[in-house]
């Protein structure tokens, strides 16, 4: 079937075409790589539109049929509408200037000044880092739960954690000042973090580097295809 | 093993197999606590530096007066808290250095963080005198879509790449562009970064294929993974989260937000800790046969 | 001594006034330029060596400025300028094929310059092989020859054996549980496009979660953070709903986009979870500071959950809250392991060739480390072996 094989088909040239690229830096595979890098980006500009209209239909289906939770939809279209009108009708707070194009205001819309950019830095920034702020009280009711000496291995990762968090704050060394110069608990979580920690780091990379080559290499030759729906 | 614990009678095994399974949220107001009420003290503690943030502002310093620097702000303002104190302090080393600034920004909002940052660093009573010019002494390229592959393809040409800067200028009008075609016209780079595209990418695409020169500071959470890296020298410094800002303030002797926030850190650290000894004594004694 | 000082002043004088009037500033010598190397043309190496003005300490020469002609006659255009100090300059030029010509000017203060002789002509040209990249091409051809190889023979019937891992193996009692207990099946397949290959290898999960999903008549959520990958979901698990005869039980809307942003998407997916609390949730692909704030809450509603990724950060906070986590390569060898099939099977096999490799390479680099710092291998030797596996 067509819809399988065209797809395979733009996978293998545009995989085959990176890989040549790196080795030939020559024409006509230098330029192709810009083409196909130009390529992505447009196709990702446009799919936006597809998520956001499939967005608001979904929302807007809850809405209607009442679904639980509907509410939450009201909010989703509330702040896309609030936002979207501020920022293309009424980009500026104060006054237009004479002369203002709201043409030029489109490539403006995130200078200071803008209701675009009020929106920015007092309503999003600071729900996004209160979101990202709740990692806090996650970590630690994570740790109260998993950081639990049941086996010989997990009191070793409990007994590295403690020097980690004691040697990554300053009052380790204060409590912990004792201990001979050297061997300060800063020290020791710096060892921890730059000789086993790296040594795990780095054999995990290496594992993933692999993967992703011949993950790739399937994809390019189209060994791997359940990823467009089609199972033989 | 099966012997009863007579000197525990109050907290006995009850207590503890409650405990071992306490409600989230009473953890929650305690870490809450714990980080909310340093901050209204000014708690004076010796910051330790570790090998890493000492290189950080070591390499800073060791780069000749009036070297053009490259900084690539990849973070939004969630991760600013970490790494905001960073690029406010670099800012300011880097101005007292006489270095050229080209900031530009893989994320949307990194040109604007970066605007932030100059910004404070820029009403420094220090630099004043200096009379820093845009354009001159410093200039922002802004933001550009498509992640590594803009790395690569600065790699080829940067103007091209940045056509026109954050301010809507010809980036090849601006003086301090003169000269510049690639990294191999920049005497460093600096990235921040608290995630996709990071630190990462600019190792992999920038330092191993032009041979630049590189330090970076990332969030606590992303750090880990970029240790290697300056373990084998592609990174020349790594600064890592509020403490890696709080190490490289301490170093470069100018105080800042990291210092004062490391007050909360300790305390939320040791709230941390403390939970996890408790939930430990709580697993032991309600393991045991009473 | 007083003497001396005297004549260090009016030497100082001397220059100082030299400097100035840039009388004594001196040219760069032997300009040179010749074709860059590795690349697709178009573009010229400037070489010259340093004026004798340009020295350390001295202000003489503040850089120097390149310019370039068509003929040897001129007229010079100015194309750039490089530091103090320099001694190289890569120079764009409009047109392979055609001779150009440089001179380059040391720059004194206020203006003052000091010419060059021309440089003989250059022409740029594109190569057809970038010969600093012999290393990484000698490694892919090594590593896909062995996946080629393994992938043959497993195609003609040989059994490979493959180690067990808990986390796929667990995928079928989690969407078990989901069905017993008649709650839906949550499944995020990263925060990245489709163009990363973790997405793609989360996509594949999804086919097989999706097919039991339709085969229990459970009801599976996909919330996305890139339209693309929503597109390919669905193509993925209308498929699996086709399959298992029951085209009807598919519902699109299941399969849907919410937000490009972070923690938008972190706050929309916990949202679900609170609501709706799912069984099992499925976090497979590349996820970053939202994996705890995914993990805690779907642990705090009892879940069993199955996270995979290959985000060396994100996994800590995986493994302690999830119940089970396919660290790195195990989420690429994910397809592998859940569909049987041979020829992805041997693709693994070949992997393993690379990791080899790999291995001895590191061996053999630690050893000659170990020997340097002996004294007993020479610390040159040392580095030339580094660089055989740098690529540029």
């Amino acid at each position: 079937m067509m819809r399988r094989e065209i797809p395979l088909f733009i996978t293998s040239v545009v995989g085959f075409i990176f890989v040549i690229r790196f080795f030939i830096p020559h024409e006509p595979f230098y330029s192709l790589e810009d083409v196909s890098s130009s390529w992505i980006q447009v196709i990702q500009a446009f799919a936006i539109w597809l998520g956001i209209l499939n967005l608001l239909k979904v929302s807007l289906d809850k809405i209607y049929k009442k679904e639980r939770g509907w509410g939450y939809s009201g909010v989703i279209i509330f702040s896309f509408l609030a936002i979207s009108i501020a920022g293309f009708f009424f980009p500026l707070w104060e006054e237009r200037p004479a002369g203002y194009s709201y043409l030029q205001h489109a490539r403006e819309f995130l200078k200071p000044g803008t209701s675009f950019d009020w929106f920015y830095w007092y309503v999003y920034s600071p729900l996004s880092s209160t979101m990202f702020a709740t990692l806090a009280f996650f970590i630690a009711s994570a740790s109260f739960r998993a950081f639990r000496a049941r086996s010989f291995q997990a009191t070793l990762l409990l007994l590295s954690g403690f020097v980690v968090m004691f040697g990554s704050v300053p009052v380790g060394n204060v409590l912990f000042g004792w201990l001979p110069a050297g061997w300060q608990v800063s020290d020791i979580a710096d060892w921890v973090r730059n000789v086993p920690q790296v040594a795990g780091q780095r054999a995990i990379q290496i594992g993933i580097a692999l993967g992703i080559i011949s993950t790739s290499l399937r994809l390019i030759l189209g060994l791997e295809r359940a990823h467009l729906g089609r199972e033989e | 093993m099966s012997q009863p614990n007579p000197s525990a009678p109050t907290l006995g095994p009850g207590f503890w197999e409650k405990f071992a399974l306490l409600d989230r949220r009473i953890i929650f107001a305690f870490i809450f606590l714990g980080l909310a009420l340093p901050l209204f003290y000014t708690i004076r503690q010796p910051i330790p530096v570790s090998p890493e943030g000492r290189a950080y502002y070591q390499s800073i310093e060791n780069l000749p007066a009036g070297s053009k620097v490259l900084l690539s702000f990849d973070y939004d303002p969630p991760s600013s808290p970490e790494l905001q104190p960073m690029a406010e302090a670099t800012f300011k080393q880097l101005f007292t250095k006489n270095c050229k600034l080209v900031v530009i920004g893989l994320w949307p909002q990194g040109p604007q963080q970066a605007e932030q940052a100059l910004a404070t660093a820029l009403r420094d009573p220090r630099f004043k005198d200096k009379k820093l010019e845009y354009g001159v002494n410093y200039a922002n390229l802004g933001y550009m879509a498509g992640n590594e592959i803009v790395i690569q393809k600065m790699n080829a040409d940067i103007i091209s790449t940045f056509p026109s800067d954050y301010k809507g200028n010809a980036t090849a009008s601006l003086p301090i562009m003169r000269g510049v075609r690639n990294y191999k016209n920049f005497d460093f780079i600096i990235n921040f970064s608290s995630g996709f595209v990071g630190t990462r990418e600019w190792v992999q695409f920038c330092v191993d294929r032009s041979g630049a020169k590189m330090i970076a500071g990332n969030t606590a959470v992303q750090a880990p993974e970029n240790y290697p890296y300056f373990r084998s020298g592609q990174l020349k410094g790594l600064l890592a989260g509020m403490k890696g800002a709080a190490e490289y303030e301490t170093v470069a002797g100018q105080p800042g937000k990291g210092i004062s926030f490391m007050g909360s850190q300790s305390v939320a650290h040791l709230v941390v800790i403390l939970f996890v000894i408790l939930g430990n004594i709580a697993y032991f004694v309600s393991r045991r046969k009473w | 001594m007083k003497v001396k000082t005297g004549v260090l002043g009016i030497g100082l004088i001397l220059l100082l006034a030299a400097g100035a009037v840039g009388q004594w500033l001196l040219p760069p010598l032997e300009v040179g330029a010749k074709d860059a190397p590795n690349d697709a043309g178009k573009s010229l190496l400037v070489l010259w060596k340093l004026s004798p003005s340009d020295t350390k300490g001295d202000k003489a020469v503040e850089g120097y400025q390149i310019l370039r002609a068509r003929s040897a006659e001129g007229p010079f255009e100015p194309v750039g300028t490089a530091a103090k100090g320099d001694t190289l300059f890569t120079d764009h030029v409009p047109q392979n094929g055609t001779d150009y010509y440089y001179k380059v000017r040391a720059l004194g203060p206020e203006g003052v310059f000091a010419e060059s002789e021309t440089s003989g002509p250059a022409q740029s040209k594109a190569q057809w092989f970038n010969t600093e990249r012999v290393n990484a091409l000698l490694a892919v051809v090594i590593l896909v020859s062995s996946i080629l190889y393994f992938v043959y023979k497993a195609q003609s019937g040989r059994e490979l054996y493959i180690r067990k891992i808990a986390g796929l193996e667990e995928v079928d009692n989690a969407v078990g549980r989901a069905t017993e207990m008649g709650k839906k099946i949550v499944f995020c397949p990263g925060r990245l496009d489709m163009d990363n290959v973790q997405t793609i290898a989360a996509v594949l999960i999804l086919g097989r979660v999706a097919k039991l999903a339709a085969e229990y008549d459970t009801k599976l959520e996909v919330p996305n953070v890139y339209s693309m990958v929503m597109v390919s979901c669905r193509e993925v698990v209308k498929e699996a709903f086709l399959k298992a005869g029951k085209p009807d039980a598919y519902r699109e809307d299941d399969i849907h986009y919410i937000t490009q942003d972070q923690f938008g998407y972190a706050a929309a997916v916990d949202g679900i979870m609170m609501r709706d609390k799912p069984a099992a949730v499925f976090y497979q692909g590349a996820f970053f500071a939202e994996s705890l704030l995914f993990a805690e809450t779907g642990n705090s509603i009892g879940a069993i959950q199955i996270a995979g990724t290959a985000q060396p950060a994100q996994l800590p906070f995986f493994v302690v809250a999830c119940d089970y986590t396919l660290i790195g390569e195990e989420l690429f060898a994910a397809s592998a392991y859940l569909s049987k099939e041979p020829r992805l099977l041997g693709s693994l096999k070949g992997q393993d060739v690379g990791k080899v490799f790999t291995m001895a390479a590191i061996s053999l680099g630690v050893l000659l480390a170990t020997l340097q710092t002996l004294g007993l291998f020479p610390r040159e030797w040392v580095a030339a072996f580094a660089n055989l596996f740098l690529v540029r």
